[in-house]
């Protein structure tokens, strides 16, 4: 089966998911400008523990078009309130270790105030909206579903045949 | 009249744990009209593995979030989604 990661994604297709390392300092730039003297950003990484368990790496996967289609329509509603930001995102799939970043969120505006809040309104709506799925290996050997609606936080998954944890 | 009427067909597509309860990442079902969102996931709790899945999951309708009681029109893509865990 190959749900440990989606489809493989196709350039054109994207524009907010990625299979490679994500690049912040690409972020920035790419919303950056002499009239935006304020810039936030937001770096998601892969913590090494889950809940109380140790987790050795993990899986992220997405339902792609759909996933696609509420990072734009996050983006735009993040226009709308600020009309003077200017906001990056991008979210990484496919296998991660310890320390690699997840997802990025970049937001420059004239001032401060509006940077912060278009990057934070961002990164929690993507949390909160975007069809994306994540599945740890911990250090006992184990499998999980990340499920923020369960008791621990996660939910057993099978093991895959024939690799080891 | 045609069986065309009478049926709705439509694409479901499984994701992440729900993709392994059931052991397939799509499925093709036919449904008498009118066929609502929650007649997917009624046809879904009937199949091998479903027992595992909430009654109530997220659903979308062509890429977007609908609720269960969203009427199906043949060739609609249905998705089912496990509880979110992006970020």
């Amino acid at each position: 089966m190959k749900w440990r990661c989606c489809r493989r994604l196709r350039e054109a297709d994207v524009a907010f998911l990625r299979e490679s390392p994500l690049d912040l300092a690409g972020l920035i730039a790419a919303v950056t400008t002499s009239e935006r003297g304020g810039v936030a950003s937001f770096l998601g990484l892969v913590r090494n523990h889950h809940a109380g368990r140790e987790v050795l790496r993990l899986e992220y996967s997405a339902y792609a078009p759909m996933a696609e289609r509420e990072c734009a329509a996050v983006l735009a509603e993040a226009h709308a309130r600020w009309p003077m930001a200017q906001v990056a995102l991008e979210h990484r799939i496919g296998t991660l270790k310890i320390g690699d970043a997840a997802v990025a969120v970049a937001a420059a505006a004239p001032h401060r105030d509006e940077a912060f809040a278009a990057c934070r309104y961002v990164i929690e709506e993507v949390k909160r909206r975007v069809p994306i799925w994540k599945r740890e290996h911990y250090a006992d050997g184990t499998v999980g579903w990340v499920d923020p609606t369960a008791p621990g936080g996660s939910v057993p998954a099978r093991p895959e045949a024939g690799q080891a944890s | 009249m045609s069986v065309a009427s009478e049926v709705v067909t439509v694409q479901v597509l499984l994701f992440a744990r729900f993709a392994e309860l059931l052991g397939t990442e799509r499925v093709a079902l036919a449904l008498p009209r009118p066929a609502s969102l929650q007649a997917v996931v009624d046809r879904l709790l009937a199949m091998p593995g479903g027992a595992g899945l909430p009654p109530r999951p997220l659903l979308a309708v062509n890429q977007a979030q609908a609720p269960p009681e969203t009427l199906l029109q043949d060739g609609d893509e249905v998705a089912v989604l496990p509880p979110l865990a992006g970020g």
